[in-house]
């Protein structure tokens, strides 16, 4: 009984998570300016009115640009970082990871104010790759942890035995290393491209005329209500959601692999 | 196969990128930030002084304090409705459910750090609004309309919106670790579920209770899109006294010193976190 009243309460939070994105997705296809129930009628005019803005389309460009950049440097950067903390022991190794590991931890707002000022400073702001640089050091963090992690599934002695069979150090991180942690990779690739897919503060800060989507939507929830943002949501949700199960299955798809 | 020898060409080709970029891009502004919070700001231009105005002029100013000690009470109050919200949650998925189940759950909070915060507080606002969802949905049963936008609870909607899945997903993962046979002895030897809650579980699971506290409130602490569109920033929170001086007037030194105060705030939690984490029980 006690067990009952406690899943029904779960559920009830679980709800709460989920009614902002489930709300957002049907008020995307509800035809009322200020949507409320009962619903008004099914409609495909929000998406019609985002599909013929050049605004929005140019946004979208933005974001996959940004979004696919970030995910290559930040993997790339994580990658070398996960490896130097599963290979080697050296001295302020502490503060070296705490360096790659922090920059989650600050308030984005933060991060923003600082990085267009820096970025401002020695002449890099405004542009496109301004937020790819921001974003870069926000998400290199996730794709260090997500390597790190399948570098721990490693056999130990699997990087010896490839030496002691006459690989040179390159040679084993090309042809043991990296295809081992492949899927790791490929995970780390979707996790942070979703994650600068979705980030707003920091590309509302340094991007300058340069607006991304979340920008855009930013922009206009500023201005009143619009229904549009929630068809504009809905896409992005896609975009994201698509990455995610996608990090997923080759995260899990390989670990079921390797048991059987 | 760990080694500690002299780093060679190999080994510094994978440790240097991230330090060489990180220095750049991650030290650089931080640092600069705090530089810029002595510079000085003539004619709307920024010049690079080493001068205490802008600390002086905000330390000073009735309404940076106003702001301040509102941002840290209603983070406060985050914290605490997220901690107590989330436990029941956390307990269930922790001891109720099968592995499976909680594997799943855990999944499912997870998404909605993927989905844009944006659109959910948008979602929220149309929702919550006068004439929204949840006041058709009121006025069924006869009740309200109520105001929920603009007010403290429409702030505290947004933030357990960001909050709640992260504090979910770590608090259960904190009671997930307990050995399971200490719970069950204290059931055996007559202890009532909420005294073991009190007096087993909670003691246990400390350190991942406090770490999941101090992530709601750095999250609440720095969130500026719930206080400006669910609680109509009547009371600007420090994160929207930020964006309001950096955005109009180019006051981008009085935002730096804004934005170290925050820091040092929020290391001051952590801190606190950290300590009472690993402080020894007094009576044990």
């Amino acid at each position: 009984m006690r067990s009952a009243v406690l899943w029904i309460y779960t559920a009830l939070v679980f709800a709460f998570v989920f009614a902002p994105i489930l709300f957002s997705v049907v008020f995307s296809f509800n035809s009322q300016r200020f949507p409320t129930i009962p619903l008004g009628e099914f409609s495909t005019e929000w998406y019609a009115k985002i599909l013929a803005d050049p605004d929005i389309w140019q946004a979208a460009l933005n974001s996959l640009i940004v979004s696919s950049c970030t995910a290559v440097l930040a993997t790339f950067l994580g990658f070398c970082t996960a490896y130097s903390d599963y290979r080697y022991r050296f001295r302020l190794k502490g503060a070296y990871l705490a360096l790659i590991l922090l920059p989650p931890t600050i308030p984005l707002i933060i991060m923003a104010l600082a990085m267009l000022a820096w970025l401002s400073k020695i002449g890099m702001s405004g542009q496109l790759y301004s937020i790819i640089i921001a974003h870069t050091v926000l998400t290199a963090p996730f794709a260090m942890a997500v390597i790190r992690l399948r570098l721990n599934q490693m056999d130990e002695n699997l990087e010896a035995a490839a030496w002691n069979l006459g690989g040179s150090e390159w040679a084993t991180m090309r042809h043991v290393i990296v295809p081992f942690c492949r899927p790791a990779i490929i995970a780390a690739l979707c996790l942070t491209a979703a994650v600068s897919f979705d980030e707003f503060a920091i590309s509302w800060f340094v991007s300058g005329l340069n607006k991304t989507l979340p920008v855009a939507i930013l922009e206009i929830v500023q201005g009143n209500i619009d229904p549009q943002v929630n068809a504009i949501g809905t896409f992005v949700f896609l975009i994201s959601m698509s990455l995610i199960i996608l990090a997923q299955i080759f995260l899990v798809g390989r670990q079921l692999k390797g048991h059987t | 196969m760990t080694r500690n020898t002299k780093p060679d060409f190999y080994a510094l080709s994978w440790r240097l990128p991230i330090i060489i970029w990180q220095a750049l891009f991650f030290l650089g502004p931080i640092v600069f930030m705090i530089a810029m919070s002595f510079f000085l700001v003539k004619n709307y231009r920024m010049t690079e002084a080493f001068e205490f105005v802008n600390w002086g002029r905000m330390m000073t100013r009735g309404y940076f304090w106003d702001s301040y000690w509102h941002t840290i009470w209603i983070a406060s109050l985050s914290t605490l409705c997220g901690m107590l919200i989330a436990f029941p949650v956390a307990y269930t998925l922790a001891f109720r459910a099968s592995e499976n189940t909680r594997r799943m759950a855990i999944f499912l909070l997870i998404i909605p750090f993927f989905t844009s915060y944006l659109v959910r507080t948008f979602s929220w606002f149309v929702i919550l609004s006068e004439s929204g969802v949840l006041n058709a949905m009121l006025g069924w049963v006869g009740l309200g309309p109520y105001t929920m936008l603009n007010t403290t609870f429409g702030t505290l909607v947004g933030y357990m919106t960001l909050t709640l899945p992260l504090v979910v997903i770590l608090q259960t993962l904190a009671m997930a670790n307990i050995d399971r046979s200490l719970v069950e002895a204290a059931h055996n030897l007559g202890c009532k579920p909420l005294q073991t809650i009190w007096r087993v579980i909670l003691p246990l699971a400390k350190t991942g209770m406090i770490v999941a506290a101090v992530f709601c409130f750095i999250l609440s602490f720095g969130d500026f899109v719930a206080p400006f569109y669910l609680g109509g920033s009547q009371d600007p929170t420090l994160p929207i006294l930020i964006i309001d001086t950096t955005k109009s007037g180019q006051q981008w030194p009085r935002a730096a010193v804004v934005a170290i105060m925050m820091m040092l705030t929020l290391f001051a939690v952590a801190f606190a976190g950290i300590a009472l984490a690993y402080r020894k029980r007094a009576m044990s």
